[in-house]
């Protein structure tokens, strides 16, 4: 197991390193820099800027002086806040951003795996067939879309919840949480009723039924392992998404996280904070997805004899 | 359903403070104001940033010479307790207050000033405001590097005095002081921490952050908020009234105006425009409406076809109705535009005109020869809903009273001034607010070859009356030169102006002694909360 796991961490480096270069050609082509301002400035000011942020060098100079830095973890100054480095704004708001995540991905399992185990515990009635449309409406609608709605209904028209900020209010919490969360609950819901379903019908459920034991003991003791097993292959994907999709819900509602200076560095022209919010988007996602196939091989020892890491 | 109000409990219990008066409540009693200020500042250091929140911020943490007088425009003693000016107007002494201070006890000096506007000029810092200084003496030719020693630079230190030498008689001088970019910054706190022309110096981090401003700076929490307190070796501390400010940086309107409403601050710096109307006959006392010094225009290629040609500009400015812009589209108060610099009753006040004439317009468009099944014209703007209404509008007036094709392109805000500077547009759509209440600051941008003309244009007479007017004492002179190097703009029409800016804005009332002025500007030492 461990030689699976580092083997898979060493494939890191070029999915990095390929991350890293693509974004680095990415930005750079993009029409404007982070110099141009309304007030412009003499070229005589823009070739000082350019020689103190290395950019009057050749593209792959740059990325090689990149590349070298950040292995040594300097991610370099932020372009957009002078006298700021990349790290550490990261680091100011990545709390923030994971706290967010923690709590979307909680009210996800909570409200998913409810919905799911009730529908599958009543298929074709209505418990079964209500729960499966709303879900499949929160699948459709994007964060971008939900946020704003919600933002309306709760902040503007009821008054009952803020709409800014993060731990400044109280309940500023819920309508990021919610936004962000309901579409992995909608998904969790229709991966833990398919899970239960098929487990349901297997044989060693029929056993227990005929042995007498309750119907909750059935469900939460024998069935639930195998039936949420799609759920827990599933979190690491979740977990990545919700990191991305964090960037929408955070500008949505001012929240001083890592995903609103991806947004604003993309703005911004801040190349090195684009960089360096790739990077370590790229990173958290490959390190959810492998969290999750650990995981999944624990639950199923099917996968982790068959070495399913790999 | 139980489920899900517990776990929305647990939500509410996550979150911090529980507050039973409102915030802007509880923080007047406390004399703390609470302002929205728009985008998360880039930063503290007044050498290198340039925009408004950063402003606002300075404000509160440093302090200049002088100081912007918010009742009328003009300036009141800083650092400076007083100043003598040369009889030819070109020498300015200033005397320092020693009650001057900075945060760590020690004098403000005029050393501290010399070093600052090295700091400021020296071109390996890239400070993009450092031409507000270049009617001191040689101070573009050392910005430029033609100089290399700052000591030929006409700022000198004297004991207790700053002795500054300009280029031409400035009589808006001591206004350019009221500029951020103008004030001083500790020396020794600078180079302890990266240096005299370090862009990424570390001096302005909340733990060494050394100013000499009515307030200190407490906390800098990015993008959520940047708390200051007062200053008690202030010189002015005595009549301070406010305890500390808190800077939330909310770029959102509609954000900003919900907080406003549940008492969440003070300030909410801009009203969202659909909800102007409802704020007048609710709660007109605190909407503020006043003129800014801005104006909105379009910018116009005069290098290409048909734009080249003046009568072609001026059958596009004789079909535009402005009067139905403001009205219709805006409804913020807005004045119809008919100069290029904001008029002021009781100053500079410009004896132009921009009419609506659609015939003499289409008069005009035969005169040019051009046709109208040419090639459409773009009109280039940054995506925003206000842009694209006034773009729209303009697009259907140039099609019902010209027949022109026009196509309207929006894109993001640094794609839009990539192609301004490198002249990639036809018409942009363009807006300018003053730096210091003179009308030298729109005029000068439209010199042959400034970095913000962007037209294309150049006009001798212009370049030269304007030199001309550089060199007046007399305020007077010095405006009727203006009104002609305007009246030549209006003639010509590089840019065609639409309206001037109105600043509106949500106040609380408990805030106090707050003044409308033309460069939106109110230094908090002269304000009390209630």
């Amino acid at each position: 197991m461990i030689q699976l796991i580092l083997k898979r961490l060493f494939t890191y480096i070029p999915v990095l390193l390929v991350v890293v270069i693509i974004t680095f050609l990415m930005i750079h082509a993009a029409p404007g820099g982070p110099f141009d301002a309304e007030r412009v400035a003499s070229p005589e000011i823009i070739e000082k800027l350019n020689e103190a942020y290395n950019l009057d060098k050749p593209i792959h100079v740059q990325i090689y002086n990149y590349l070298y830095n950040a292995i040594q973890g300097d991610f370099g100054p932020s372009f957009k806040y002078p006298g700021r480095t990349v790290a550490e704004l990261i680091m100011s708001g990545l709390p923030t951003t994971i706290e967010l995540a923690i709590y979307s991905i909680l009210f996800a399992i909570f409200l998913g795996v409810i919905s799911g185990l009730v529908a599958s515990l009543n298929p074709g009635k209505i418990l079964d067939i209500v729960p499966m449309s709303i879900s499949l409406l929160g699948i459709c609608i994007p964060s971008i879309i939900l946020g704003p709605v919600l933002v309306l209904i709760f902040g503007i028209w009821y008054e009952v919840l803020p709409v800014y900020g993060w731990g400044d209010n109280p309940g500023d919490k819920i309508l990021p949480t919610v936004t962000l969360g309901t579409a992995y609950a909608a998904i969790f819901a229709r991966l833990t009723r398919g899970g239960m379903l098929e487990i349901l019908g297997q044989d060693y459920i029929r056993t227990a039924r005929a042995k007498g034991l309750s119907e909750i003991r059935i469900v939460i003791v024998h069935a639930l392992r195998g039936g949420i097993l799609p759920v827990i292959s599933f979190l690491g994907p979740a977990i990545a998404g919700l990191l991305a999709g964090s960037f929408v819900v955070e500008t949505i509602f001012q929240i001083n996280g890592v995903g609103r200076f991806y947004v604003q560095a993309a703005f911004n022209r801040d190349y090195t904070m684009i960089l360096g919010t790739s990077i370590l988007f790229t990173f958290m996602t490959l390190t959810f997805v492998l969290i999750s196939d650990i995981m999944a091989s624990f639950l199923n020892p099917t996968l982790r004899d068959s070495g399913g890491l790999e | 359903m139980h489920w899900l109000i517990i776990f929305f409990l647990f939500l509410v219990g996550c979150s911090e403070n529980t507050v039973q008066k409102s915030k802007v409540d509880l923080y007047s009693e406390q004399g703390i104001l609470l302002l929205g200020n728009g985008t998360e500042p880039s930063g503290i250091d007044p050498h290198i940033v340039t925009g408004v929140p950063e402003h606002k911020i300075l404000l509160a943490l440093l302090e200049g010479l002088v100081i912007f007088n918010p009742k009328n425009n003009g300036v009141l003693p800083g650092v400076a307790l007083e100043w003598m000016i040369s009889e030819d107007g070109l020498t300015y002494t200033f005397i320092f207050n020693p009650e001057a201070k900075w945060t760590n006890g020690e004098s403000v000096k005029p050393e501290h000033f010399v070093y600052s506007w090295e700091r400021i000029l020296s071109p390996e810092l890239g400070a993009q405001y450092a031409d507000m200084l270049y009617v001191i003496k040689n101070a573009e030719s050392f910005h430029k590097g033609q100089i290399k020693d700052f000591f030929k630079v006409g700022v000198s230190a004297l004991e207790n005095k700053l002795v500054v030498t300009l280029e031409n008689p400035t009589p808006y001088f001591l206004n350019i002081l009221t500029h951020y970019s103008t004030w001083p910054v500790h020396p020794e706190t600078v180079e302890k921490f990266g240096g005299m022309t370090s862009r990424n110096n570390k001096w302005t981090r909340v733990e060494n952050f050394i100013g000499n401003g009515p307030f200190k700076l407490d906390s800098w929490e990015i993008n959520k908020s940047l708390k200051v307190s007062r200053n008690v070796v202030y010189w002015g501390n005595d009549s301070n009234k406010i305890n500390g400010i808190e800077f939330l940086p909310i770029d959102n309107e509609l954000t900003q105006d919900r907080l406003f409403r549940s008492g969440g601050i003070h300030l909410a710096n801009t009203v969202p425009t659909e909800k102007i109307i409802r704020y007048r006959e609710e709660r007109p006392r605190e909407l503020i409406e006043h003129n800014y010094f801005g104006t909105y225009y379009y910018r116009i290629n005069t290098n290409k076809f048909p734009l080249n040609d003046v009568n072609f500009r001026k059958a596009l400015s004789l079909s535009i109705d402005r009067d139905l812009i403001v009205k219709s589209i805006l409804k913020g108060n807005q004045k119809v535009s008919y100069s290029f610099t904001p008029p002021d009753e009781n100053g500079y006040n410009p004896n132009t005109k921009l009419e609506f004439n659609p015939v003499k317009a289409k008069l005009l468009l035969k005169e040019s020869g051009y046709n109208i099944n040419n090639n459409p014209l773009e009109v280039l703007y940054n995506t925003s809903e206000g842009h694209q209404k006034i773009a729209q509008a303009i697009q259907e007036m140039w099609k019902k009273h010209l027949g022109l094709n026009v196509v309207l392109t929006n894109v993001d805000w640094k794609v839009y001034l990539a192609r301004e500077t490198q002249g990639e547009f036809d018409i942009s759509r363009a807006g300018w607010i003053g730096d210091y209440p003179d009308p030298f600051t729109f005029l000068d941008m439209m010199v042959t070859d400034r970095g913000n003309n962007k037209t294309g244009w150049s006009n001798a007479k212009y370049d030269e009356i304007l030199n001309s007017a550089a060199s007046k004492i007399s305020t007077n002179r010095r405006y009727e030169l203006y009104e002609q190097a305007e009246k030549i703009l209006i003639e010509e029409l590089p840019v065609i102006p639409l309206y001037t800016y109105t600043r509106t804005y949500l106040l609380s009332e408990r805030v106090k002694n707050w003044q409308n002025n033309i460069l939106d500007t109110n230094p908090y030492q002269f304000l009390s909360l209630e």
